[in-house]
């Protein structure tokens, strides 16, 4: 419980302070990431400032806010899929179970294996049902013969909910899929390698409403095994889904709590206005 | 001839002209389907087909019928069986009618002959000009009056053009089909001296023949597989150097390279593509050829001054910047996001280039080998002067050999006759290189369609 003592000492935002007393997990939750300070700039021009926002563990986090707001910026901070856009630059601490992950001793491929990315547009390798899953698995050496490698395909793909739709013809090409099928094998494909925290930038804004609802079940159940942060434009998706959501407007984090609140009781007028439609 | 050009031309711009305004002076009176514009266009290609259709049907007859004309003319003074002085005394007829050569006596023409050529050419001209316009008339007058206010003109015009597109491509196909065609007709010629089998399968190539009947000259033997041997040997070893320098090249510039050194790399390659091969075939032969044989001497192995060796190399540097160029296209058109969904899962950048990248990128890699394959196969000069002429069927890429290219160069310089096997030959060679190349071009495809399917 050390990390949650910190982080109240750290964090200056009034919502976490102002936590009630009591409400299911609040605060409670061992702190599984955990950012302080953390400025980026891409060249000259700031896109996140002063961002302190825990990742509470085997909960579900979501971040909202309108266009351009940072939020995708600070979810690729937290694997470091920044480092591959050119001329950005990050600054703060983040960490995972206390280690800073952009420290020098850090090997961002070791990161990412432990901090797994699904993105929003369904990016399936041009390969099989079965390579795409087993991809993870296979370079990182994790099985060590076909039965095993076998079992941690099916294994995956029973977790994404895609089983029973694909297991008839895993070797057809991943691209042949439905949107909302392609997007739960790359979400197979994040968990085969078994990370511990999952990253979702806009996972179902490319799919229809009934893609949607099984990806958002997909997430609960994830949640049991997993630690998820998820970036979403719909913020009903953030109030069905997660247990905390910050609001991050103009490169800030205006404001963080437990999802309930966030969405009947916020504490800052902006995040007020975001919540009932008045702006973004 | 001219007089029909400008009496089409006229013809279109008025019909245009003349549509757009009636179209435009119907649609005061009501809503009309097509926009007055496609009117216009409707007319000036009716204008413009049957005219054009005229001209070309013309230029295909026109001429022959008055070669005949005039080659009947001609009876008595020339020997019908004989097709090679009939033709030169045709364009002597040619030539004075057109007061490019004044007549003079020991031509063997008169100048009758000659005043009636120029009779029929310009009735010809005359008939043709008539032609044109009465057919363009026929076509303005047809379409003129098919415009309505419900008439469906863009319809028609886009079918139009759809027939124009389609002839376009079909140029292509039918300038092929001719190649190949006036290829099979020399190349049956040479197979009803030398024996299909003695070419296909014989090891021996020394194809001087006597050609006329007081010279000294050998019998002729025209096996052609030292010659496709040395093909395969030359075109085999650029592709050694070419495909993994070409290759990697690629990779480093699309993945590693930053902006700035991209800028500077990516051109400079591009002008190894503009060299002009005599240039390389001065480097093979002065520079990289003498070298090779020197380091032979060094290490003992016996080297030919000319090797297969030297021209395979430098043929391999030429053809770098077509794979590494075209490859570095298609790895750049790779998506980003299926490089990220790699790099994601904690693969490295190398992991990511071999077992995502490259895969996606195979199609496009291989249309770029094979281009480059096609290239090294047509190469002539850089072997003529790195790897010499004489056809040594060996498989020892350091002693001098030929390719089927340089052959038919060599046997169709110099003091020919265009009915001796030797320079028939050279027909039979080019249709051969030809199938072989179509034959690995199917192949590649069917590789490449099978390669997607899996995907």
């Amino acid at each position: 419980m050390k990390n949650s003592f910190t982080l109240k000492a750290k964090n200056t935002l009034p919502s976490e302070s102002s936590l009630p007393p009591g409400a299911a997990g609040a605060g409670n939750d061992p702190v599984k990431m955990d950012s302080n300070n953390v400025n980026v700039y891409y060249g000259t021009k700031q896109a996140l400032k002063d961002v302190a926002l825990p990742i509470r563990m085997h909960r579900v986090t979501a971040l909202i806010g309108p266009s351009g707001c940072g939020k995708s910026t600070f979810l690729k901070c937290l694997n470091r899929m920044n480092d591959t856009v050119v001329g950005c630059r990050v600054s703060g601490s983040i960490t995972l179970d206390n280690e800073d992950v952009y420290g020098p001793e850090v090997d961002v491929v070791q990161l990412r294996a432990r901090v797994g990315m699904v993105f929003q547009k369904p990016n399936p390798f041009p390969k099989s049902i079965y390579d795409n899953v087993a991809y993870g698995p296979r370079i990182h050496g994790m099985t060590r013969d076909r039965t095993e490698m076998d079992q941690a395909v099916e294994t995956s793909l029973v977790k994404a909910g895609l089983w029973n739709e694909v297991k008839d013809r895993l070797k057809e090409p991943g691209t042949s899929l439905s949107g909302g099928q392609q997007q739960r094998l790359c979400i197979a494909r994040a968990i085969a390698v078994n990370p511990e925290v999952v990253l979702m930038d806009e996972p179902c804004s490319a799919l229809d409403p009934i893609a949607t609802a099984r990806i958002e079940e997909l997430i609960d159940d994830l949640a049991r095994n997993y630690t998820i942060v998820i970036v979403t434009h719909s913020m009903q998706q953030a109030a069905r889904v997660s247990h905390f959501t910050g609001f991050f407007h103009l490169g800030e984090l205006v404001e963080f709590n437990q999802t309930g609140i966030i969405f009947t009781n916020p504490k800052q007028e902006r995040t007020k206005g975001y919540v009932t439609g008045r702006f973004g | 001839m001219h007089a029909a050009w400008i009496i089409l031309a006229i013809l279109v711009i008025t019909g245009f002209l003349l549509g757009n305004h009636k179209a435009a002076v119907l649609a005061r009176s009501g809503k009309l389907h097509s926009r007055p514009r496609y009117h216009g266009v409707f007319i000036a290609l009716w204008s413009l087909f049957p005219g054009l259709m005229v001209v070309t049907l013309f230029a295909l007859f026109a001429s022959w019928t008055i070669d005949t004309m005039i080659l009947k003319d001609l009876h008595g003074t020339v020997d019908q069986t004989n097709a090679m002085e009939q033709s030169v005394l045709l364009n002597k007829v040619k030539l004075v009618a057109e007061n490019k050569m004044t007549l003079n006596e020991d031509m063997g023409i008169t100048m009758e002959t000659v005043l009636r050529m120029q009779t029929l050419n310009r009735s010809a001209d005359t008939l043709v000009t008539a032609l044109v316009m009465g057919a363009g008339l026929l076509g303005f007058g047809y379409s003129w009056n098919r415009i309505h206010r419900e008439f469906r003109a863009r319809q028609e015009v886009e079918k139009m053009v759809r027939i124009l597109l389609v002839a376009a491509s079909s140029v292509s196909l039918f300038i092929t089909l001719g190649i190949v065609l006036s290829l099979i007709f020399e190349t049956l010629r040479f197979f009803a001296s030398v024996p299909v089998t003695d070419f296909l399968f014989g090891l021996q190539w020394s194809p001087q023949t006597a050609i006329r009947a007081d010279q000294v000259g050998g019998t002729g033997s025209f096996g052609a597989i030292p010659l496709f041997a040395g093909t395969l040997m030359i075109t085999g070893i650029s592709i050694l150097v070419a495909a993994p320098v070409g290759l990697f090249c690629a990779i480093y510039l699309s993945e590693f390279a930053s902006p700035q050194v991209r800028r500077w790399i990516k051109p400079a390659l591009e002008i190894l593509a503009g060299i002009p091969t005599v240039v390389y075939g001065l480097f093979a032969a002065l520079a990289v050829a003498p070298a090779i044989a020197n380091l032979g001497k060094l290490t003992g192995l016996d080297v030919a001054s000319e090797s297969a060796l030297a021209a395979g190399l430098v043929m391999g540097i030429m053809i770098i910047p077509f794979v590494s160029s075209l490859s570095d296209d298609v790895i750049n058109a790779v998506p980003q996001a299926i490089r990220d969904g790699s790099l994601a899962m904690g693969a490295t950048q190398a992991e990511t280039i071999r077992q995502v990248v490259l895969p996606a990128a195979l199609p496009g890699i291989v249309g770029a080998l094979l281009l480059a394959i096609s290239r090294a196969v047509g190469e002539t000069m850089i072997v003529v002067m790195a790897a010499g002429l004489a056809a040594n069927l060996t498989a020892n890429p350091l002693q001098a050999m030929t390719t089927v290219t340089v052959q038919i160069v060599t046997l169709l310089v110099g003091d020919q006759e265009f009915d001796s096997p030797k320079t028939l030959a050279a027909f039979a060679l080019g249709l051969t290189l030809f199938c072989i190349t179509l034959i690995l071009n199917i192949i590649a495809l069917g590789v490449v369609r099978r390669y997607h399917e899996q995907q």
